[in-house]
């Protein structure tokens, strides 16, 4: 970052940061980091032109900016909502906006098989870990719900359209990092559905990220379905001369067995180097790979159950008195894992 | 007679036709505008005209043309959103029918406002015989020399496309219209960038609505400041109405703003009262996305004010209270109309058209339909009632466009003047496959029973 570049001060919940011109409230926000990050299932950072759509990332902002200290009027997705100067942003301090992403938590469930026990993601999937933050504990959804067939996608993917929840992000995929997409949106409403045209398969060398970009277990690694769970698993980051991609990967380790090859998810489970198909699928002996160290799993994750890390009391709302007030229920939850 | 200003010569034989159109005075704005006007000249015009949106909004189209960004060596599009599908709005496609030199007149004039050389039409794909007329109408146009290179000698080039949308809903949202015009799927844009920045192509793009930019002659033959002589307030000129229902003559009409709504339903100029005898229940005044309002708040206000076919006086009381102008789609309900029966049929309209994108607007709408339907079909039970209240509330201002608010505002609206039709639904299931429940107490004189 250059030092003549102009920052930008904000306040998100109260606690004042500065962040480069043009970076949206979600970004600015996670450089803050804790519990004041809005939950993003859509947005994708190393994506362009992510976001927007699933809407759990509702904010307010309470204060336009200097200039116009207007508030706005109507909650913005905080993803694709840039920085003002002197903009104020509440999140996890606004009943409103908690209200509304309970209300969108519980849209996206209602359609969703809830399949969790027999369902590939689970352990892993932001839905689950949305849901168990800001979900209802039983459903008013009286209904049957809409049911796709599985269709494999090429012999690698499997699409389960039952579990999507159209956060377009496999498009996306397709359109920056493959040479053609061959996979859309067809119909619409709550019919739509991603498909290929007539059931073609995808075949390309960097779609396999289609698995590891989808927040829940629509798009699933046939190579891996139903091996193991996440939680018995021990992921190790590893390296390897690659002439497609960076080579960095984190592989899934069973006993001495590699079950799975994954990009490097970082703490929003977003990859930030794909990888290739060719790593993805081919190299699944611990001889191609050069070992660097244990991945960090978050104490929260199930996959932490019997792993690494050091058990952190939680950032942000600790140290502040208004958070504290306003966030009972969050800091009593994060209180329990102490 | 009110005075009419887009159909004064509506009736004339053969006003779809060049030469009638012009022999009645038409292209005149066009040659004021391009004689001794500039593009700025016409928008100070129209923004003295006070002319505000038809397509629902009423935004101000003056302020709306002045936000157009005008970067150098950029070509700008105008876009006329012709994706007429809202239920109960029909005025355009009678507009494009019967008279559409007026349109192609008010292309002209404002994409030489905005300096536009290549402007669209998008009309909705079912419209074929108005694409056909539309198409006859730009080439009768260029003929005579209205359309294309230097324009009257004034150096001025225009090309005006039509381009058929494929049958979608959400294509009527101005983003949405823009990707489909394109040629991508119909999914609303995220805002910003407003496409007065980066629309059409990422050009700097304004959209506005077949009446919108059919009244911009008017405004040029008489002048912004007659133009705004007409009407009430800062709902200036005139409307026109699309009247549907259980109305003795519906139609649409132009109308002047201002005109009570008691003399639009009953008098003979207009509607000529509810057929049959029957007695007025319920009127959704701005197309089917608007709240609904009982006979009794439709002609007044909930402080006892005349009603009045403005935008101000119909939004009078907020959604408490009041609804919205809207598009004009004017739809009345009598005795024999079933609420309940009216708002499934509409939340089903938006489960079908909405696009998918955001999971509010998907799901919620989805929702919608399925816990109407079964109130409906005697099958509901009484806290579903509370629970479409609750999805309403939730869809409501979270999508990325205004459809989800307009799935939205007919079910909370209807719930929440119509609450005790809904409970007798439930409460009597099998009778109200049989009966309808009748007036109720929805037409009696306004009591502090409907004030909240």
């Amino acid at each position: 970052m250059a030092e003549n570049e102009k920052k930008i001060k904000i306040k998100i919940d109260g606690i004042p940061t500065e962040v480069p011109e043009g970076t949206t409230i979600l970004n600015a926000a996670r450089q803050i980091g804790g519990e004041i990050v809005p939950p993003a299932m859509c947005y994708y950072t190393s994506l362009e032109e992510t976001g927007g759509k699933c809407r759990t990332c509702l904010v307010k902002v309470s204060k336009g900016s200097d200039q116009n200290p207007k508030p706005m009027p109507k909650l913005v997705p905080s993803c694709r909502t840039t920085v003002m100067e002197g903009m104020e942003v509440e999140n996890i301090t606004n009943p409103d906006v908690l209200e509304a992403r309970k209300g969108v938590v519980e849209f996206l469930l209602i359609n969703h098989p809830l399949d969790c026990p027999v369902c590939d993601q689970a352990g892993e999937c932001d839905l689950q870990d949305l849901s168990y933050e800001h979900g209802l504990q039983e459903t008013r959804f009286n209904y049957v719900k809409r049911t796709f067939e599985r269709i494999d996608i090429g012999d690698k993917i499997q699409l389960h359209m039952n579990r999507c929840i159209m956060c377009y992000r496999c498009l996306y995929v397709a359109d920056q990092l493959t040479e053609k997409r061959e996979h859309g949106v067809l119909f619409r409403g709550v019919k739509s559905e991603i498909s290929t045209y007539i059931e073609k398969a995808l075949d390309s060398d960097f779609i396999g990220n289609v698995i590891d970009v989808c927040p829940v277990g629509a798009l699933t690694d046939r190579t891996f379905r139903f091996k193991n769970r996440v939680w018995f698993t021990k992921p190790v980051n590893a390296h390897r001369e690659c002439d497609k991609c960076s080579g960095n990967v984190t592989l899934w380790y069973k006993g001495e067995e590699v079950l799975r090859v994954t990009g490097r998810k970082d703490e929003y489970a977003e990859v930030h180097e794909f990888i290739c198909d060719t790593c993805r699928f081919d190299k699944k002996k611990t001889s191609d790979w050069v070992i660097e160290s244990p991945k960090k799993v978050q104490h929260t994750s199930v996959i932490a159950s019997n792993h690494y890390e050091e058990l952190k009391p939680p950032s942000v709302i600790k140290e502040n008195k208004k958070l504290q007030e306003s966030n009972k229920e969050q800091l009593s939850r994060s209180e329990r894992y102490k | 007679m009110s005075r009419k200003l887009l159909y004064e010569h509506i009736n004339v034989p053969g006003i779809e036709t060049f030469e009638v159109y012009r022999q009645k005075g038409g292209y005149r704005a066009v040659e004021k505008a391009l004689s001794s006007m500039s593009p700025e000249d016409v928008l100070e015009e129209v923004k003295a005209s006070g002319l505000r949106g038809r397509g629902g909004a009423g935004f101000p189209t003056g302020m709306k043309w002045s936000f157009l960004a005008k970067p150098e060596g950029v070509p700008r599009h105008l876009v006329c959103n012709a994706d007429e599908s809202e239920p109960g709005t029909f005025k355009d496609r009678h507009l494009m029918t019967f008279i559409p030199h007026l349109l192609i007149e008010g292309m002209i004039i404002s994409s030489f406002a905005l300096g536009a050389k290549d402007s669209y039409i998008y009309v909705r794909g079912e419209m074929m015989p108005q694409i056909r007329i539309l198409e006859k109408a730009i080439a009768e146009a260029k003929e005579a020399g209205f359309l294309g290179e230097n324009i009257l000698g004034k150096g001025y080039d225009l090309e005006i496309h039509v381009s058929p949308g494929a049958g979608a809903y959400i294509c009527g949202e101005e983003t949405a219209l823009l990707e489909s015009l394109e040629g991508k799927r119909g999914n609303p844009r995220i805002k910003p960038p407003f496409p007065a920045v980066s629309g059409l192509y990422n050009r700097p793009t304004v959209v506005n609505n077949v009446e919108t930019i059919s009244a911009t002659v008017p405004i040029i033959n008489d002048g912004g400041e007659e133009y705004a002589k007409v009407g009430e307030g800062r709902s200036t000129g005139t409307k026109l109405i699309s009247a549907c229902g259980n109305l003795k003559k519906p139609g649409v009409y132009e109308i002047e703003m201002g005109l009570s709504v008691e003399e639009f339903i009953y008098s003979d100029e207009y509607c000529g009262g509810i057929a049959r005898g029957k007695q007025l229940k319920a009127v959704v005044a701005g197309g089917s996305s608007v709240p609904i309002l009982p006979a009794n708040l439709i002609t007044t206000t909930a402080n006892g004010e005349k009603r009045l076919m403005t935008y101000e006086s119909l939004a009078e009381g907020g959604f408490e209270t009041g609804t919205m102008l809207g598009s004009g789609g004017f739809i009345a309900f009598d005795e024999d109309q079933c609420i309940v029966r009216n708002t499934l049929n509409f939340a089903r309209f938006y489960a079908h058209e909405s696009c998918g994108q955001c999971s509010p607007c998907r799901e919620g709408t989805f929702w919608l339909d399925k816990v109407l339907y079964d109130i409906e079909y005697g099958k509901g039970s009484q806290s579903d009632i509370d629970l479409l209240v609750n999805i309403a509330h939730n869809i409501e201002g979270n999508t990325i466009c205004p459809l989800g608010d307009a799935a939205a505002w007919p079910v909370a609206s209807a719930v929440r003047h119509f609450r005790e039709e809904f409970e007798w639904h439930i409460s009597h299931p099998e009778e109200a496959q049989t009966r309808n429940f009748g007036v109720g107490p929805y037409a009696d004189p306004l009591v502090s029973t409907v004030t909240e």
